[in-house]
């Protein structure tokens, strides 16, 4: 007679289905099967294969991507930092040496490679997906395991395209019913950042669920399982429906024919069975959200935009009083200053959060046909070339350069500031990026977390602004 | 990679929580391409603008021992963190609370990251506080953090713990199940995708 079969979660049958091998007392071996990778985090993963006179086990599960490092402007010049252009040129020659296909400056594929993943069609449902880059958990939006992992497992994935892994503990995120307009994904995941805290999912894989994430897009839900390392977690997914089936049809990598059906009956089964039991469970009604910002140097010290500037003396808990304390001499803010009254020198709009075309459209709509304020610089970094052109056919462009934004090369750009688009020490931005981190942005730079609606519309104001603010009343928004 | 047997050195008292790897080193520093040559990154921003920092008072100039806030080492996944804090001299990390892909990576380069509950954490700082001289060993055999009349015992799995006493790498490892991962792939589905050829 068979045994009844343990009910699982998606993200425990994604793993167990990539186990090579599993030893009492060790780690799992977990076979990969795509690994991204980017000039910052593997030269010295490439460094050591040398060194060891191993190659690349698998280069046709492998794709790299120049994006950290890129310039915005005038891209198909050499780059003028010569520390960035050496990174640059070691993965061009190690991409060589080693067989790996490379999407270079300037190649229709380059992008940020948690964009051109997706957008190549290489990510797909049920797969185990790595990148020497934390934010690898946007992949999970297509039901896929993904996570960031270091430059000696960049080196193991090359190696041997295994990996030993424990498996992770899980946690549902369950957000029910209908976002209000001009709320989206962007403030969900703030929203359960603050909740749970920067650690709140800390040795986790987070399944988000319910009907409000059922309803996002494929760019809406990259948003959220981006954000997911921002509350600590191993990684993020959601179970892949015909939303995400419909994204993927006709990508360049994605199955065809009778691959396709065979594929597509496999990805139906990828989803937690009834009664799976997760260890940590958080519910979110959807209807209570509002646009949210942060106010802090971490991702979890955020508010929705209606609120004031906390006071360090309210936190109970004396570690959060002193992170609060620091973090508002850092961000030169007084407690009880209403959030709409902080007043932004630069608006960010691009990274592997909210860099997709949805983004871009979103933004634009708040701003056609409108100005910017005078006093504010907006920069508009799309996340591929791919998207760039996309936005460039729907005339998204002219949208913001009308407007007085600036239209910039594909990149990682102000996201991080290893190029020359950084703020300058005591500047505000408001960013669609994903981390509010003391000079992320560029030496003594404050950043403020936003979603793409709320950036549009501060660009429009100059201070931070929901949508909803904007006069006449704006266009709904998703 | 390095082993790890047993340290003794004096420790610094980071009262910071949710110290993110972009503050451990910056990400101007990761242009390069070297595993080595760090230290002048480590905490940059906090060594530049603010003169009392811990680091760089002298009493702590030589620890090797660093004794943090909960949640040290979130953010970014870079390895760069933690060959910055070795660079920086460190070879071992005290908190309450680790980010899982530093913790990872610093398992994989030799540096010890120990977990102590919060309330022995604030013990240590108020001990290095009051005798920045006081002498931490941390016994990864003996799985003890011991100094001046405390010894608190800690947590590591078992074979972790074998590979950094060892100093084992584990490319090397892995590479002993080679059949294995061999034979999973002739079972992997046709229609999986690849990225060669570009299409
Ligand atoms: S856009 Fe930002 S977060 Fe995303 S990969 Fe680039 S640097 Fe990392």
């Amino acid at each position: 007679m068979r045994g009844r079969t343990v009910p699982k979660t998606l993200a425990e049958k994604v793993y167990e289905a990539h186990v090579v091998r599993s030893t009492a007392g060790e780690p799992d071996l977990l076979y990969i099967d795509l690994h991204l990778v980017h000039e910052v985090t593997s030269p010295q993963a490439f460094d050591g294969l040398r060194s060891a006179g191993r190659t690349v086990r698998r280069p046709d599960l492998t794709m790299a991507t120049e994006d950290h490092n890129v310039p915005t402007l005038d891209i198909l010049s050499p780059i003028a930092d010569p520390v960035s252009r050496a990174q640059i040129e070691a993965l061009r020659s190690n991409a060589a040496e080693f067989g790996i296909r490379l999407a270079p400056m300037g190649d229709r594929d380059q992008g940020i490679v948690h964009v051109i993943g997706p957008q190549l069609g290489l990510t797909q449902p049920g797969m185990t997906i790595v990148c020497g880059d934390s934010h690898t958990s946007t992949h999970g939006a297509f039901g896929a395991l993904a996570f960031g992992i270091g430059t000696s497992e960049v080196e193991h994935v090359l190696a041997t395209q295994t990996l030993p892994q424990y498996a992770p503990k899980q946690m549902a995120v369950t957000v029910e019913g209908e976002l209000p307009a001009g709320v989206s994904s962007k403030d969900v995941i703030l929203a359960v950042i603050a909740e749970i805290g920067t650690n709140g999912a800390q040795g986790h894989v987070i399944e988000y669920r319910g009907s409000a994430i059922e309803a996002l897009s494929m760019e809406a839900r990259m948003t959220i399982c981006n954000m997911s390392i921002e509350a600590g977690a191993k990684a993020g997914l959601i179970a892949p429906d015909r939303t995400t089936f419909d994204f993927l049809q006709g990508r360049p990598h994605a199955p065809q024919g009778a691959d396709w059906d065979a594929a597509v009956e496999h990805w139906q089964t990828l989803r937690t069975d009834e009664g799976a039991v997760f260890d940590r469970e958080v519910v979110l009604d959807a209807s209570t959200l509002t646009p949210f910002v942060t106010w802090g140097t971490n991702p979890g010290q955020g508010l929705p935009i209606d609120g004031i500037v906390p006071d360090p003396a309210d936190f109970a808990d004396e570690g959060e009083r002193r992170a609060a304390e620091q973090a508002l001499a850092y961000m030169g803010l007084e407690p009880g200053t209403p959030l709409r009254e902080i007043e932004v020198d630069t608006v960010f709009l691009g990274s592997c959060t909210n860099g997709r075309i949805e983004d871009l459209r979103i933004a634009a709509e708040l701003l056609r046909g409108k100005r910017i304020d005078a006093d504010t610089r907006m920069l508009v970094v799309p996340g591929s070339v791919g998207v760039k052109a996309q936005a460039e056919a729907e005339g998204l462009d002219r949208v913001f350069l009308d407007a007085g934004a600036e239209w910039r090369g594909a990149g990682c750009s102000m996201c991080l500031g290893m190029n020359p688009d950084q703020l300058k020490p005591g500047e505000r931005s408001a960013s669609t990026s994903n981390r509010n981190f003391q000079g992320r942005q560029g030496k003594g730079g404050r950043t403020h977390l936003v979603s793409p609606s709320v950036a549009a519309a501060t660009a429009l104001t100059g201070k931070l602004t929901a949508p909803a603010d904007l006069t006449p009343a704006a266009p709904a928004v998703v | 990679m390095d082993a790890f047997t047993t340290h003794t050195g004096t420790a610094a008292p980071l009262r910071r929580s949710n110290v993110d790897t972009d503050q451990i080193i910056p990400a101007e520093y990761l242009k390069r391409i070297t595993r080595t040559g760090f230290a002048d990154g480590l905490f940059k921003a906090w060594r530049t603008n603010e003169p009392d920092f811990v680091l760089n008072q002298p009493q702590y100039a030589d620890a090797s021992v660093l004794v943090a806030g909960p949640d040290f080492g979130t953010g970014s996944s870079r390895e760069h963190a933690v060959w910055a804090l070795k660079d920086g001299g460190f070879r071992v990390v005290i908190s309450s609370r680790f980010a899982d892909i530093f913790r990872n990576n610093s398992t994989k380069d030799g540096l010890l990251t120990v977990v102590l509950p919060q309330a022995d954490v604030e013990a240590l700082w108020a001990r290095i506080e009051a005798d920045p001289a006081t002498p931490v060993t941390v016994d990864l055999q003996a799985k003890l953090v011991s100094y001046a009349d405390v010894t608190v015992p800690f947590d590591v799995d078992d074979y972790t713990r074998w590979r950094l006493l060892e100093g084992l790498d584990d490319v090397g490892l892995t590479e002993r199940n080679l059949d294995d991962i061999a034979a999973f792939e002739a079972t992997r589905p046709a229609w999986l995708p690849t990225a060669l050829p570009a299409i």
